[in-house]
């Protein structure tokens, strides 16, 4: 899932500062699971937000809803009239959310309630780790499933690193060591033969580097679309 | 093998030194924090005449530094062999090359590959980092700029190719224990000529990973250069064994350190400053030694981070002075 956790209530408050309406919007998926910017946390936000400003002396009229997706068009299409009412809206979408509402309503101005962190997944009740850097060429079958672009902090795909000890990554005791997780995994499937050969440079150009990136279906495009 | 160079890979005096059978002394310098080349050229005198082969290193503990080529320009100019470093954190694959390029071009022959410290640890936490290629990819690229005359990319060098004599790091004491002798062979299939390695304050555990090393045969590949530094101070110890990642130092140093200013007053800061760095020098000295017999080390790199005076006493203590000629390769 995506992970992502709410900005601190004052920088919220000065992206809202110039408004008097304000519509949060939450989402019914990634955000709501990782406790970030669900249904739940909507309210919340919302009901503080319109405390806040109360105790500030400049009350603000702050009004929430959650959407099941805020990613895609058919879920967020329903709040044109809400986002229409209200002079700004605090997306507690993803990154992709707070753009799928900026991109469908030009004319509203849109702010993102949320920092977007990684991919990842819940390793312990409160604790995500990152598993994915979406570098769009897979190499987990290299690596015992455990991604090095990732977790290693060298994105080393030789590793590890000078800097590995007792497990953990040089730049904190916090964090596993990647290659030694790689290590442990292969050496107990007796895999460990797969390390002597040297992987190549990585061809970058399938991830952010190569640009913002697009897939097309020819075999799911709607046949009116496809002509275009 | 390209004949220019008369069957050497760059024809290096380290090369020279190490294919001569000698056993190699070499040092590092760190450049400075600023644009002044006297603190090279300074530096660059406690160390000419001492050592085989000096490492300029290359934004070291990820603190940004006079650049390594251009300081081993400079370390060139003042009769030192400089050893380039380079490191995968701060550049992609097209500065790397053309930084390459520009080295050879102002006649530097030895090269460093290195992954680098984590910008974390430096005076730019907040920066990007690169590692376009690592350590192991950089030797493979290096090697094929020189041998096979190509880019990373493929694209044949025309003209004049980059000659290096490729070195590339090893830490003995990094987990997991057990693969560091296979990464280092992994290096050395890369194409890597000589190996420097991370500090050694244990010994026997050194002996223990040159036992692997041997067992795999890797040092009849490659040249292994122990790396020996001296300690300054009983801190200095201490934060050694607790602190940096993939060092390990046994207590005794610590203890030995300690004792070191032991009956000299604790307001004599001069006093106790000369006794530590003399006991530092003599377990240097010792662990010169020391690794010296042990079978597949070719020589030593002596790490006095800040503090390249040490480097004579100790070179001078082992036994390692004068420093053998061994005369430039003719072309053929």
């Amino acid at each position: 899932m995506i992970v992502a956790e709410q900005k601190p209530f004052e920088e919220i408050k000065g992206l809202i500062a110039e408004a008097n309406k304000v519509l949060v919007v939450g989402c019914g998926t990634c955000v709501t699971v990782c406790f970030a910017g669900g249904e739940k946390e909507a309210g919340i936000l919302a009901t503080s937000l319109r405390m806040a400003t109360k105790i500030a002396g400049q009350p603000k009229d702050v009004t929430h809803l959650t959407v099941q997706r805020q990613c895609e068009w058919e879920y967020i299409d329903p709040l044109a009239e809400s986002i229409g009412e209200s002079d700004i809206v605090l997306s507690l979408g993803c990154g992709v959310g707070v753009q799928a509402l900026a991109e469908r309503f030009p004319q509203a101005v849109v702010v993102p309630g949320l920092n977007t962190t990684f991919m990842g997944l819940p390793t312990e009740q409160g604790v995500w780790e990152e598993r994915c850097a979406a570098c769009g060429s897979c190499i987990l079958g290299l690596t015992g499933g455990i991604c090095p672009i990732a977790r290693c902090a060298k994105q080393l795909l030789n590793g590890p690193c000078g800097g590995s000890q007792g497990g953990k990554c040089e730049i904190g005791k916090d964090t596993l060591c990647a290659w030694q997780l790689i290590y442990d995994r292969l050496q107990a499937q007796n895999r460990l033969h797969m390390l002597l050969e040297i992987q190549p440079a990585k061809d970058w150009s399938t991830s952010r580097d190569g640009g913002p990136r697009r897939i097309t279906r020819e075999d799911l495009r709607l046949a009116a679309e496809a002509a275009e | 093998m390209d004949t220019s160079t008369n069957g050497f890979h760059s024809g290096s005096r380290l090369e020279r030194i190490l294919r001569g059978g000698h056993f190699a002394v070499t040092a590092e310098l760190g450049p400075p924090q600023n644009a002044d080349p006297e603190v090279i050229r300074k530096k660059a005198q406690l160390l000419r005449g001492i050592v085989d082969a000096v490492n300029i290193t290359d934004n070291q503990t990820a603190i940004v530094r006079m650049s390594s080529i251009g300081a081993a320009v400079l370390a060139l100019q003042e009769g030192l062999e400089p050893i380039a470093q380079m490191t995968c954190r701060d550049r992609n694959r097209l500065a790397m090359q053309s930084d390459l390029l520009g080295a050879y071009a102002l006649g530097l022959r030895n090269l460093l590959c290195l992954t680098g410290d984590h910008q974390s640890f430096g005076n730019h936490p907040t920066a990007k980092n690169v590692h376009d290629l690592d350590s192991m990819q950089l030797i493979q690229m290096v090697v094929g700029l020189r041998d096979a005359h190509k880019f990373q990319c493929g694209d044949e060098v025309k003209g004049q190719e980059p000659r290096f004599f490729v070195g590339a790091a090893a830490n003995p004491f990094g987990d997991p224990f057990q693969w560091r002798p296979l990464r280092l062979a992994k290096k050395v299939k890369a194409g890597a000529n000589f190996i420097q390695t991370q500090l050694i304050y244990n010994v026997p555990r050194f002996a223990e990973f040159m036992e692997l090393v041997r067992k795999d045969g890797t040092h009849k590949d490659v040249y292994l250069l122990a790396g020996i530094g001296p300690l300054k101070s009983p801190g200095m110890a201490k934060y050694m064994r607790d602190e940096v990642p993939g060092l390990d130092v046994p207590n005794e140093f610590v203890d030995r350190m300690t004792a070191a200013a032991d009956g000299i007053d604790k307001e004599d800061k001069k006093g106790r400053n000369a006794a530590w760095r003399a006991e530092g020098i003599k377990i240097a000295i010792e662990l010169v030694q020391q690794v010296r017999q042990i079978e597949g080390v070719s020589g030593v790199h002596l790490m006095a981070i800040e503090w390249e005076e040490a480097v004579k006493p100790i070179v001078e203590g082992s036994g390692l002075l004068p420093r053998p000629e061994v005369p430039a390769p003719v072309a053929a």
